[in-house]
């Protein structure tokens, strides 16, 4: 049904140029995106002019081993990187939300710098120190010689999982914590059957925000990654800077679809959780 | 209620060891060493004495890397300044939408931020290249358009594609693209707090939507606007891809030198030192950032 009413003063997204401003916006952002996805499909060398639907790029990155390599590699150091930052940002948020210590501030100084620390300073300190003071061994077996570069996501992203957390600590009743402790529960106990259960959203939100930080970034670990440790986007980097085909196009879609996919699990699963906490609690 | 460490010693270690530990040998260390780097020197091809001398700095201030630093500070500027004015109309529209819109639009701005940032550069090529999908377009109007002139007996000269890849306007232009998100998200966070009862009072009482807009709107939601200026002007002047693979020659930023130092020139300490007049600049925006936030607290508070 069609409101025919005119706009209401507030009403700001029934006024024509606010929609078509909106609409500009959203051409902007998203024909590079629906463009590259769509011609992934085309039928052309020259990826300008449509000649017809093919799979056939697809299946041409399926055989280029060397994307494929990269690929994995992304997965893995996202997935070791996430699970670490997950730990390490949990115990940060809980030390930070539970204790009163000394160097508490200055703590808390030093975690806000990863998040403000510009990637390319971060890059170039990470290679000085892979280089000089703690030398990655080269003929490491895969996974282990991506080691270096799981090191310096890892150190990026916990301090942004140590704030999601941090920020739903913040809503937990502490008469709950003591209660347990009146009734004689250990501090595992507590931990392991209070808190936990309590900060699960947070810890799903910031594992997620971990695997998108790991999974985007090319700076740091253009830096830190050597001959045989390519991952997906310093791959895509080097075929990029040549020229621009079809196969980064096929490429490049299917990790769009995997990152939309990602993104709507999350929001349906903290969708639940939220329900579930509103009922339950 | 905080409890003094103290008082649970052994949980206390438990927590805060790992973190603290991780942050130290992984994060602080590796600054602090390419800082001391920016005091030092090459004494040859592997070795670097640190002799405590400023001339990496001296050289950062002379007239090419001084200029390359004001240029990437101005592109930074440019480039929040237009995502400020695109994003402020659109923040607007998702505050006052419905409950239900308000949610897909936010997911509908959020999702391009969501991609991979190489992706969406390498995306940006492909539109603006000369053989590219805006000039593709561009040359199928002008070509028919030169048809029915012809028809008329006055055919249009050739078309020439546009140069709009491998320049400066190429390298803002990719720079609004990736950032614009990093500034509607803070805006809407402050528009959706402003007291909405402040507005139609404003409006009943006979100001007109612009003057409302200027002298409530603006100022209630100026802690908002100063953090999205924040978060997208920091990460414009360090800012590495975007100009590597859409600007040309002239369009290199601070990031493109540093990287040249360390990776082609094998100059270390001045690369730490170009660093660190990055980071400067970062430390002195938050800075500023912070003084003017703590302004407005005491004035609301006075």
């Amino acid at each position: 049904m069609r409101d025919k009413s005119p706009p209401g003063p507030l009403e700001y997204l029934r006024r024509p140029a606010i929609r078509a401003w909106l609409i500009g916006t959203c051409i902007f952002l998203y024909t590079p995106l629906i463009t590259l996805m769509a011609f992934s499909f085309n039928n052309s060398k020259r990826n300008v002019v449509w000649r017809g639907f093919t799979l056939d790029y697809y299946v041409q990155v399926l055989h280029d081993t060397d994307l494929m390599v990269a690929f994995g590699n992304s997965l893995t150091i996202a997935a070791v990187s996430t699970l670490m930052s997950v730990i390490l940002g949990a115990m940060t948020a809980i030390l930070l939300w539970r204790f009163r210590f000394p160097a508490k501030p200055a703590l808390e100084g030093a975690l806000a710098l990863p998040i403000v620390v510009p990637e390319i300073c971060m890059g170039v300190a990470m290679l000085v120190f892979f280089t000089q003071v703690m030398p990655w061994p080269t003929e490491m077996p895969w996974p282990l010689n991506l080691g270096a570069i799981i090191i310096s996501h890892i150190s990026f992203s916990f301090s942004f999982v140590a704030i999601v957390i941090r920020a739903r600590l913040a809503s937990f009743n502490r008469e709950l914590e003591e209660a347990a402790k009146d009734l004689g529960a250990s501090e595992w106990r507590i931990f392991n059957d209070i808190l936990i259960p309590h900060i699960r959203p947070g810890l799903v939100a910031g594992g997620l925000l971990a695997f998108t930080l790991s999974l985007d970034d090319f700076v740091i670990t253009f830096f830190t990654s050597g001959p045989d440790t390519t991952t997906f986007p310093v791959k895509v980097y080097s075929m990029a800077r040549f020229s621009p085909t079809p196969e980064i196009n096929a490429v490049s879609t299917v990790l769009i679809i995997i990152t939309v996919a990602l993104t709507a699990i999350a929001l349906r699963l903290q969708g639940t959780e939220m329900a579930s906490d509103v009922a339950g609690g | 209620m905080d409890e003094h460490w103290k008082r649970a010693k052994g949980v206390f270690a438990a927590v805060g060891g790992p973190p603290t530990f991780w942050l130290l040998a992984f994060f602080l260390i590796p600054l602090a060493i390419i800082w001391t780097y920016s005091f030092g020197e090459n004494t040859d091809l592997v070795h670097i004495a640190i002799n405590g001398t400023f001339s990496n700095y001296g050289h950062a201030l002379n007239p090419l890397y001084l200029g390359i630093i004001v240029k990437s500070f101005w592109f930074a500027a440019l480039t929040t300044l237009l995502c400020l004015v695109i994003g402020f109309p659109v923040a607007i529209a998702i505050t006052f939408a419905s409950e239900k819109t308000k949610a897909w639009l936010l997911l509908l701005i959020m999702l391009p931020f969501w991609t991979n940032l190489l992706i969406r550069t390498y995306a940006l090529m492909a539109v603006l290249r000369t053989e590219g999908y805006i000039n593709f377009t561009l040359a199928f109007f002008w070509n028919h358009l030169s048809q029915l002139t012809a028809l008329a007996g006055h055919p249009l000269a050739p078309f020439h594609p546009l140069e709009l890849l491998h320049n400066n306007f190429a390298v803002v232009f990719g720079l609004v693209y990736v950032q614009l998100p990093f500034m509607v998200l803070p805006l809407y966070a402050a528009l959706d707090r402003l007291d909405r009862s402040l507005l139609e009072a404003s409006l009943d009482l006979g100001a007109g939507q612009f003057t409302t807009f200027r002298r409530v709107v603006i100022p209630l939601a100026t802690p908002g606007i100063i953090s999205g200026i924040i978060v997208t002007l920091i990460p414009s002047i360090g800012a590495y891809l975007t100009p590597d693979l859409l600007g040309g020659p002239e369009s290199m930023m601070i990031a493109n030198v540093i990287e040249r130092q360390f990776k082609t020139a094998n100059n270390w300490p001045f690369g730490s030192a170009l660093s660190f007049m990055l980071m400067y600049m970062t430390f002195v925006a938050i800075a500023v950032q912070a003084i003017v936030s703590r302004g407005r607290k005491k004035a609301e508070a006075a």
